[in-house]
């Protein structure tokens, strides 16, 4: 038996306007090289200026995951070369990160468990090579250079995939609660190196390879496990595990070395002496603890109170952003049915969402909309199974739900008078079923129920048809 | 017009008995007839001529600011926008600056012109200006001498009185020394005390710029106008400036303790000496209170300097890649080929000896041994100064152990030639500002006399300079005069 031993390194871009040391905008998609000024190309004699904008963010996270803020915090430079890192070093942190001893609680599978948070570190990103623009040349842009980002070690807590992701959704919850990243993956605001060793229960850690940029929670998922399967081969059959870096290539679902350790850069860190080291004040810190927005483990806590959520369900929706966002602007619309409301989302819209790779907050079904759909389950207007046609329907076709119930005409009938009317005429039309059925034949309750369905064409709602009908065949 | 000083210059100005074109002319005028000192990389004569046009224009509308007309020579390290820019090397050779450095854009600010861009050792990397891409710099008092070095350009430029003043920086003694030299004034100012912005960095916990002239007034009228805080600069400080011209002339002060660092003075040979210690005797007519002192860190200095600095110096030239600007050889094949031919036919060998040097001394496993250990020494050197100035108000010494040497006489022995800075490193180390004056003649040679201020005390510097230079005529002399 093996135990899989996970520690991760995130990247998040900092949301500031302007870059960590330059007043460049660090706004995505814009033309190559436009947001680069002299002191982003590194030109000769130029300087860094910090953004303390950045520095106030890092701590931030820091209280967030009840973290030590250091007084003083240091700038190194992290020294190798490559094109589109313009002055040959990345201006980042070695000793003295602003955060360091944090913890972070994660639940799995009903379980909860503490990751330590070994530190998180201000750094410059770097510029992005481009390789296919030009026929055997390379291209650089460096519009992302030099954006703020920080960098968050765990410490080797994690046992499964499943647990990695879990940690990596709730920081991403985190960051974006707090409002200091935008954590988009696709741009690549919010990414993760994972260093995966095995090693038997109770031994020592083993070798780990580290994998580089992984950019989806469903690629980190996919990467460590293609990477546990790789090494426990290579361990089982007698092999040795390289201490290297390597690659996630999602087309292949499997991972390939970059460099060995052997070809590791010797950094040569050693403290900025452009820069002043930063202080940072208690009172600093009191006046960031004050405005820090409500965090997912309390709001998980006010979902069970407020909305008397179940615990499970609390957890989930808390736990990332744009999802309780999105259930808290349906909550507005729906009088009390809100654990009715936390299921539909949870199963239907996150279903959809999850099958077209959309982040629930570019659903194309509002939360009113939602709130539309479970007001009508719960008033019994519409059925569950028509809400989620319905759902479906309105998801594809951008068309409002009212209209698609207008149009299909679902709307349930759920008037007792109504159905009683119609349940009388199936009785009456089938007199011999009504005879079997007293006789004991139970079964022929769903012929009953069937047949005014039929009638109806589905919208007889199947709760209060059957009380009526038990109702009637028991009254004859 | 002779041999005029800048406040001199400055005042003819004012009262209109020279425009600044005239001035600028007669400058320009003096720099091509001295073409054999090699002093400047670029001259910019056509845009300083437009310039002092500009400044009579505005002269004549009593648009007066404080350095109206008067022409400097900016050291070639200093970025200035549309100009080459070269820093001595052929790897920016073809670079032209898109900006200005605070120091130039002060200057400009102030009303100077340029005269153009002077040589200097590549890099500032050198005691001689023989490392220039673009030659070694004469010295004027005999062309079979260096100037000094880095700011040799700079240095000589003004002691030829080609330019009335000019730019340098002083990363160990790359002012002082080559003032020393070329026989006139050289203030290193207190770190961060002048911007760094635009000036290309050579080690950056220990470049600070600074400024030649003949005498400590003139010194005095410019300090003022490159001082200050620049928000561009984080290491730059929010320190007042006081006016240091107007404090030399109306402050009272002379009886200043003035300590004598044992250190400085055990190993002179007896034409400094003499030239040393009669000095000493005129500050003490003066008023001055003499005090023998120790700074017992002083041997180490050149030593820790010479790690801290390459340190420094091989990731500031780190992006120095042929990527973006500055040189790419043609040989490059690779990424890996563009970076090795381009860095290695665009560095020279000094610069290149000591990227490997720092590199060496960051290296894993190497840093604690060489790098951290630099710092140690550095924070001792730091603290014999700060005791030192419990006791007294200014240190002196020779600035250098002996008088300039011959071109060619040191290339082959580094060691030697990191030796010529053993006087001036520790201030640098310390982030203290210090000047060198003229203090006399070795075999017509100058001899120069360092003097170390507390932090942020250049005006008391000035001041004894000031006083000092009441009662002598060192700084007079005239080269071929």
């Amino acid at each position: 038996m093996w135990e899989t031993v996970i520690g991760l390194e995130i990247h998040v871009q900092l949301a500031t306007d302007s870059k960590l040391f330059s007043s460049s905008s660090t706004n995505f998609g814009s033309e190559q090289n436009t947001q680069a000024s002299i002191i982003d190309l590194a030109m000769p004699g130029v300087l860094p200026v910090l953004n303390k904008k950045a520095v106030n963010m890092a701590i931030m996270f820091g209280l967030a995951v009840d973290a030590k803020i250091a007084d003083k915090s240091i700038f190194a430079r992290k020294n190798y070369f490559y094109p589109d890192l313009p002055k040959g070093y990345q201006i980042s942190q070695y000793e003295l990160p602003v955060v360091y001893d944090g913890e972070l609680e994660i639940n799995l599978d009903g379980k909860s468990k503490t990751i330590g948070i070994t530190r998180a570190h201000l750094e410059e990103d770097a510029g992005k090579s481009i390789h296919d623009l030009f026929d055997g040349e390379s291209a650089i842009d460096l519009n992302r250079a030099g954006t703020p980002l920080i960098e968050i070690v765990s410490e080797p807590d994690m046992r499964s995939a499943r647990e990695a992701v879990t940690y990596l959704k709730k920081i991403h919850s985190i960051v974006k609660s707090l409002g200091i990243s935008d954590g988009n993956m696709e741009e690549g605001s919010f990414r993760c190196d994972a260093n995966v060793s095995l090693r038997k229960p109770g031994e020592d850690f083993g070798i780990r390879a580290e994998i580089k940029n992984i950019n989806s929670f469903r690629f980190v998922e996919h990467a460590i496990n293609y990477e546990v399967g790789r090494q426990q081969d290579i361990l089982e059959s007698g092999g040795a595990v390289n201490q290297e870096t390597r690659l996630y290539d999602p087309k292949k679902d499997e991972t390939r070395p970059m460099r060995s350790k052997e070809e590791a850069n010797d950094y040569r860190y050693f403290p900025d002496p452009d820069l002043l080291p930063v202080e940072i004040t208690k009172k600093q810190i009191s006046e960031i603890k004050k405005s820090l927005p409500e965090l997912p483990d309390a709001k998980k806590e006010r979902f069970i109170l407020e909305y008397g959520l179940k615990n499970d369900d609390a957890e989930i929706l808390s736990s990332s952003l744009d999802l309780s966002e999105y259930f808290e602007k349906a909550s507005i619309n729906v009088s009390s049915k809100f654990q009715l409301l936390a299921n539909f989302i949870l199963s239907e819209v996150v279903g959809l969402s999850n099958k077209h790779s959309l982040d629930i907050s570019k659903s194309p079904v509002t939360p009113d909309e939602i709130a539309k759909l479970v007001t009508y389950v719960s008033d019994e207007k519409i059925s569950i199974k028509q809400a989620k046609e319905v759902l479906n329907e309105s998801w594809q076709n951008k068309t409002n739900v009212d209209k698609i119930i207008k149009s299909k005409n679902i709307e349930q009938i759920s008037n007792i008078d109504l159905l009683s009317d119609e349940a009388k005429k199936i009785l009456e039309k089938h007199p011999k079923e009504v005879q079997d059925y007293k006789n004991g034949k139970d079964k022929l309750m769903g012929f009953f129920v069937g047949q005014v369905m039929k009638e109806t064409q589905g919208k007889a709602n199947p709760k209060a048809l059957n009380e009526i009908l038990h109702k009637l065949l028991k009254g004859e | 017009m002779i041999y005029k000083s800048v406040t001199e210059i400055l005042e003819a100005i004012k009262k209109k008995q020279i425009s600044a074109t005239e001035i600028t002319k007669e400058y320009l005028k003096r720099i091509k007839a001295s073409g054999d000192l090699n002093c400047f990389i670029t001259l910019t004569e056509d845009s300083a001529l437009n310039r002092a046009k500009e400044i009579d224009k505005d002269i004549s509308k009593n648009n007066l600011k404080p350095l109206s007309g008067l022409p400097i020579a900016q050291k070639d390290i200093f970025c200035t926008k549309g100009i080459k820019t070269s820093c001595g090397s052929k790897m920016l050779d073809n670079f032209i600056s898109p900006y200005d450095a605070t120091v130039v854009d002060k200057l400009n600010e102030a009303g100077t012109i340029m005269l153009g861009k002077t040589n200097m050792d590549e890099f500032a990397m050198g005691s001689s200006n023989e490392t220039s891409f673009y030659g070694a710099v004469k010295n004027p008092w005999d062309y079979e001498y260096v100037p000094g070095g880095s700011s040799g350009g700079s240095a000589s430029a003004v002691a030829a009185r080609i330019s009335p003043c000019s730019t340098g920086t002083d990363t160990g003694g790359s002012i002082r020394q080559p003032a020393s030299l070329c026989g006139i004034c050289g203030l290193k100012p207190t770190y961060g005390r002048v911007s760094r912005f635009g000036m290309i960095a050579f080690a950056s916990s220990l470049d600070q710029a600074g400024l030649f002239t003949t005498d400590a007034l003139d010194a005095a009228v410019l300090l003022k106008e490159i001082s200050g805080h620049d928000p561009k600069d984080s290491t730059s400080s929010t320190v007042e400036v006081p006016n240091y011209h107007d404090y030399c002339i109306n402050s009272d002060k002379k009886n200043f303790t003035v300590g004598i660092p044992e250190e400085f003075v055990n190993d002179l040979n007896d034409d400094v000496k003499n030239s040393f210690y009669e000095s000493v005797k005129i500050l003490e007519n003066i008023g001055c209170k003499i005090k023998k002192i120790n700074l017992k860190h002083t041997g180490l200095g050149v030593s820790a300097y010479q790690v801290v600095a390459p340190a420094e110096c091989s990731s500031n030239l780190s992006r120095f890649d042929g990527v973006r600007y500055g040189h790419r050889s043609k040989k490059s094949e690779s990424l890996e080929s563009l970076y090795r031919e381009s860095r290695s036919e665009g560095f020279g060998k000094e610069v290149k000896r000591r990227i490997l040097v720092g590199t060496y001394a960051l290296s894993a496993g190497y840093y604690d041994a060489y790098y951290l250990k630099a710092q140690k020494v550095r924070n001792l050197i730091a603290q014999d100064f700060s005791q030192a100035f419990e006791k007294v108000d200014l240190i002196l010494g020779p600035t250098t152990p002996d008088k300039a040497f011959k071109i060619g006489e040191k290339m082959n022995d580094p060691i030697a030639m990191y030796l010529s800075d053993v006087y001036t490193v520790s201030t640098n180390l310390a982030g203290l500002p210090a000047m060198s004056i003229p203090m006399g003649f070795k075999e017509g040679m100058p001899l120069g006399l360092q003097i170390i201020g507390n932090h942020f005390d250049e005006k008391d510097i000035l001041k004894l300079s000031y006083l000092y230079q009441k009662e002598t005529d060192w700084h007079e002399q005239v080269p071929g005069a």
